[in-house]
């Protein structure tokens, strides 16, 4: 268990590394002057004096071959250190942590609305025994996987800040602020978790032990709740490190859409103002969030199945790539 | 067991898996697909909405005389009607037109997304199953990274790079799709190259590149094709997004994600400036999602 733990670390600790690695170089690689951009201050790129730029240039150590600014920026990095914003000269490390707890409360909120709700349609999609209904419930998280997030955000601000005047449409005061705004990022979240447990759920009460519970003559929600949910669920569960991830990104449109402060926001103005060090400093913070749910979700599963065995001891080398926990 | 034995399965096993055998002829060919479609509505319908769109993208003046531009100031806000099917914006221009007329800036930045994700991916999946080794290790763990990044995330990383526009949101969006294409186009040429009829083919002589053009290419594009139309509904709700946050074609081009944005000021008065470009936007992306289905369903039956 202890070596299964450690593997699992370790992959975090690569994937962090390689997020890093390319964000960097996507970042710094690409046609675009830092210099320009640093004495601009996050305005219109114009003319800049050359002797300027050079000295900007060699104060920001971006006279440097790229390589040698890789190997330091990835040494800053693993100092928690990520450069000075261009625009605001504050720390990039310091910023993103500012904004880091609101997205995280709104994201946190979205994954359990989500959970919640996604558990739920997909239930129902399977629940009743008319047919037509079945269907139609089907047909509830495809939909949902087509709603565009700012769609969403703005449809909901209409009808329940604007037409109804309950909930605020901006801000971040209080938990009432949070109501609409996850919600809104739930929809997508919570309709692919819907997708993936409906179709687990139905191969699941189609199995022999289901039968079995059907002829021990179980109630028909003990057979769906007790019985097949349970099992369907587990697998389901594996992709909440990439539903988190997902989280993150929505939290972008959505902090637009409801003016929130947070690290979507902060995203956004970054990128406006091609403020290099934050942007490169909130992907791998979105990251280490990524790392850290997933490692969560991995280190609990074997828990919650006990037909799933740890294979680190048995199975040293070949099982890389697909994960270490098999059922 | 000599080689003629073998390289039989190579002629008679590839045709029966490509999905259409050039044999049956066109006629009979398009009267199945009719059939298949009038016997699913839903499916007709997609397709119907895919086809209105790219119609809309391609002659805009064909679906409506009114000039997305410039608007009419005393028409100003007017919710929809005969006369503006959509309504009015701010300026009094007719937001149908406006919708119609963006078509083709929405479409094209979607397409050049798909084509950038589909060809970089598979280009790097085909490598991967292919050379297998050390190539595929690599290669493979590019992938895991590029899915532990959120795909906003990469593609906002690449805009702070590259500036803002339409041809830069676009690649900004393909790239974030790279990882599923190469995903995908890697298990299926593991898939199509261990098969008995590209074995034969080796052992029969053939070189790899013509077995990679005769077998594998098209017996992998099945999956590969499905996942198109998906990663076509996916990039529309990614270029939108972007173009709704900004980067997309500037004002006053009426780029899709740009219309819905410019309805934020007039949520309480004007419904109709976000909520139907809007739905739009969502019946594109519920069309592309089920013609995927459907491919990937034609695909399993094969």
């Amino acid at each position: 268990m202890t070596r299964y733990v450690l593997r699992r670390a370790g992959q975090g600790v690569f994937v962090l590394w390689a997020a890093f690695t390319v964000a960097f170089f996507v970042l710094y690689l690409l046609p675009s002057d830092p210099a320009a951009l640093i004495a601009s201050g996050g305005g219109e790129v114009s003319q800049v004096d050359p002797a300027q730029l050079a000295a900007l240039r060699a104060e920001y150590g971006l006279d440097r071959p790229i390589l040698v600014q890789y190997g330091d920026a990835l040494l800053s990095a693993l100092r928690g250190d990520f450069g000075a914003s261009y625009v605001s000269g504050a720390s990039a490390t310091s910023t993103v942590a500012q904004a880091l707890p609101e997205t995280l409360k709104l994201t946190g909120a979205a994954l359990v609305v989500a959970v919640l709700g996604g558990t739920a349609v997909a239930v129902a999609s399977v629940f009743p025994r008319a047919r037509f209904l079945r269907q139609a419930l089907s047909a509830v998280p495809p939909l949902g996987v087509a709603l565009p997030t700012f769609f969403v955000g703005l449809v909901l601000l209409q009808w329940f800040s604007f037409r109804v005047p309950v909930f605020p449409a901006i801000g971040n005061e209080g938990a009432i602020s949070l109501v609409l705004p996850t919600i809104t990022l739930a929809v997508p979240a919570g309709a692919q978790l819907a997708q993936i447990l409906s179709r687990s759920l139905r191969g699941t009460l189609g199995e022999p032990y289901v039968e079995t519970a059907w002829a021990k003559g179980a109630s028909r929600t003990r057979v769906h709740l007790a019985h097949a949910l349970r099992n369907a669920a587990i697998p389901a569960f594996t992709v909440l490190g990439v539903m988190e991830g997902g989280l993150l990104g929505g939290a972008v449109v959505t902090e637009t859409v409801f003016s929130r402060q947070g690290l979507g926001r902060l995203t956004v103005q970054s990128v406006n103002q091609q403020d290099v060090p934050v942007v490169l400093a909130v992907v791998v913070f979105s990251a280490l969030v990524f790392v850290v749910v997933s490692l969560v979700v991995d280190l609990v599963y074997p828990l919650l199945d006990p037909r799933i065995q740890v294979r680190a001891e048995t199975r040293p080398s070949r099982s890389r790539r697909a994960g270490a926990v098999t059922a | 067991m000599t080689l003629q034995t073998l390289s039989r399965p190579a002629t008679e096993a590839a045709p029966a898996s490509v999905p259409a055998p050039a044999r049956g002829g066109r006629p009979r060919r398009a009267a199945r697909v009719a059939r298949h479609l009038v016997r699913r509505p839903g499916l007709l319908l997609a397709v119907a909405v895919l086809l209105l769109v790219a119609a809309w993208a391609v002659l805009p003046q064909a679906f409506t005389a009114q000039d997305p531009l410039g608007g009419v100031p005393a028409d100003r806000l007017q919710p929809p009607s005969g006369a503006h099917w959509f309504g009015t914006d701010h300026l009094g221009r007719d937001v149908y037109a406006r919708v119609v007329h963006g078509a083709s800036l929405t479409l094209r930045t979607t397409a050049l997304a798909v084509v950038v994700g589909l060809v970089v991916g598979s280009l790097l999946g085909l490598l991967a199953g292919f050379l297998r080794g050390w190539v595929d290790d690599v290669i493979g763990r590019l992938v895991d990274v590029l899915l532990a990044i959120p795909s906003i995330l990469l593609s906002l990383a690449i805009i702070t790079a590259l500036g803002f526009g339409p041809v830069k949101v676009a690649i900004a969006v393909g790239i974030g799709s790279v990882a599923t294409f190469a995903r995908v186009m890697r298990a299926e040429v593991l898939r199509v190259s261990t098969s008995v009829y590209v074995e034969a083919a080796r052992a029969s002589g053939l070189r790899w590149p013509a077995v990679l053009g005769r077998h594998v290419l098209p017996n992998s594009s099945g999956p590969v094709l499905a996942l198109v139309a998906l990663d076509f509904g996916t990039a529309v709700l990614a270029v939108s997004a972007l173009s709704f946050l900004g980067y997309g074609t500037p004002p006053p081009a009426p780029e899709w994600g740009a219309l819905v944005s410019g309805g934020r000021d007039y949520l309480a008065t004007a419904w109709w400036l976000t909520t139907l470009p809007g739905l739009v936007i969502v019946a594109v992306v519920l069309a592309a999602n089920r013609v995927s289905r459907a491919l990937e369903k034609t695909g399993e039956d094969q």
